[in-house]
């Protein structure tokens, strides 16, 4: 029964991806990015991984979706009709999908309990988190005590984005706009 | 029926590969810069399926201690994807607003018509 959702809702995954490539109204583009990162999240949840589930479906369904929204907003809503032929891209991405589906056949089966992935690290922290944190959560534990430095350094990247979005679209920046360079140009 | 395993053994791996492919696509096919980022976007989320597949445990259940279970699934992918969903947006917020400067600048979000405008300069 759980390998029957898993294989569905990658497959609406597949066919949501297929429709976001032919698409050309952006909007219904960013609409089926939302429902592509919430199957994702289905999806996770499937595979265990409820906190990712989580931050997927809040962020990445949620809060990309309202950002692409408001770009929207800001440009334009329809994408123009590409003038090349795609099959030059077509091409680089047949051979690049057929070497990384090769490189698959290498690891370990879907759900295996001996793989590699399983052997060292993660049980030392399965085993050892109860007792050196008092956290039932493991991923929890390990995020902000075990490697909380480098969630701090993930909180870093996410300021320097927002600096760098501040700077870019501050009202002090768009002042000087091209558009208004133009207008006193004309005038 | 060996086949049939041999299939579910690596279906997921092949659809992240799929998907991970046509974001790709979609990034060198298509001029639009927003329609780039969402194939962006769409790569970035088939790496995270790829990553949290591998850490999954067959019977075993979400990585919170609880009395009578002893069958996890691996937590480490969990974290680092964690960390990797939360960047990406921050990453697509820097993407979505140096396509607004570019719309005010060049008035025109297509990667072809900002092309010539700039060889015409």
């Amino acid at each position: 029964m759980e390998a029957w959702i898993d294989i569905i809702i990658l497959f609406f995954m597949a066919v949501t991806v297929f429709a976001i490539a032919r698409l050309r109204n952006l909007l219904a583009v960013v609409m089926l990015g939302g429902i592509y990162s919430l199957l994702a999240a289905s999806i996770f949840v499937v595979m265990d991984a409820v906190d990712v589930a989580f931050t997927e479906a809040s962020v990445g369904a949620g809060i990309s979706t309202i950002l692409f929204i408001g770009t929207l907003a800001l440009t334009t809503r329809i994408e123009k009709k590409p003038a090349h032929t795609p099959l030059l891209p077509l091409i680089v991405v047949c051979i690049t999908g057929a070497v990384l589906i090769f490189g698959t056949l290498d690891a370990a089966v879907y759900g295996d309990p001996q793989s590699p992935a399983m052997q060292d690290v993660a049980p030392y922290y399965l085993e050892n988190t109860k007792k050196h944190t008092g956290i039932p959560n493991v991923v929890t534990a390990v995020l902000a005590s075990y490697r909380g430095y480098d969630t701090l350094g993930e909180v870093t990247v996410i300021f320097t984005a927002g600096i760098g979005v501040i700077l870019l679209l501050g009202s002090w920046r768009r002042g000087i706009s091209a558009s208004t360079r133009r207008k006193e140009e004309e005038e | 029926m060996d086949s049939w395993e041999f299939i579910l053994g690596y279906y997921n791996y092949w659809i992240a590969v799929f998907l991970a492919m046509a974001g790709m696509y979609i990034v060198i096919a298509r001029g639009n810069l927003i329609k780039k980022l969402v194939g962006l976007n769409v790569f970035q989320s088939s790496v995270f399926i790829l990553y949290i597949s591998f850490g999954k445990v067959e019977g075993g259940t979400a990585p919170i201690l609880t009395a009578g279970v002893d069958t996890y699934s691996n937590p480490l992918p969990h974290v680092l994807i964690l960390t990797a969903i939360v960047v990406g947006v921050a990453t697509t917020a820097l993407g979505l607003a140096l396509v607004v400067r570019i719309r005010d600048e060049y008035d025109t979000i297509e990667e072809d018509d900002i092309h010539s405008q700039d060889e015409s300069m």
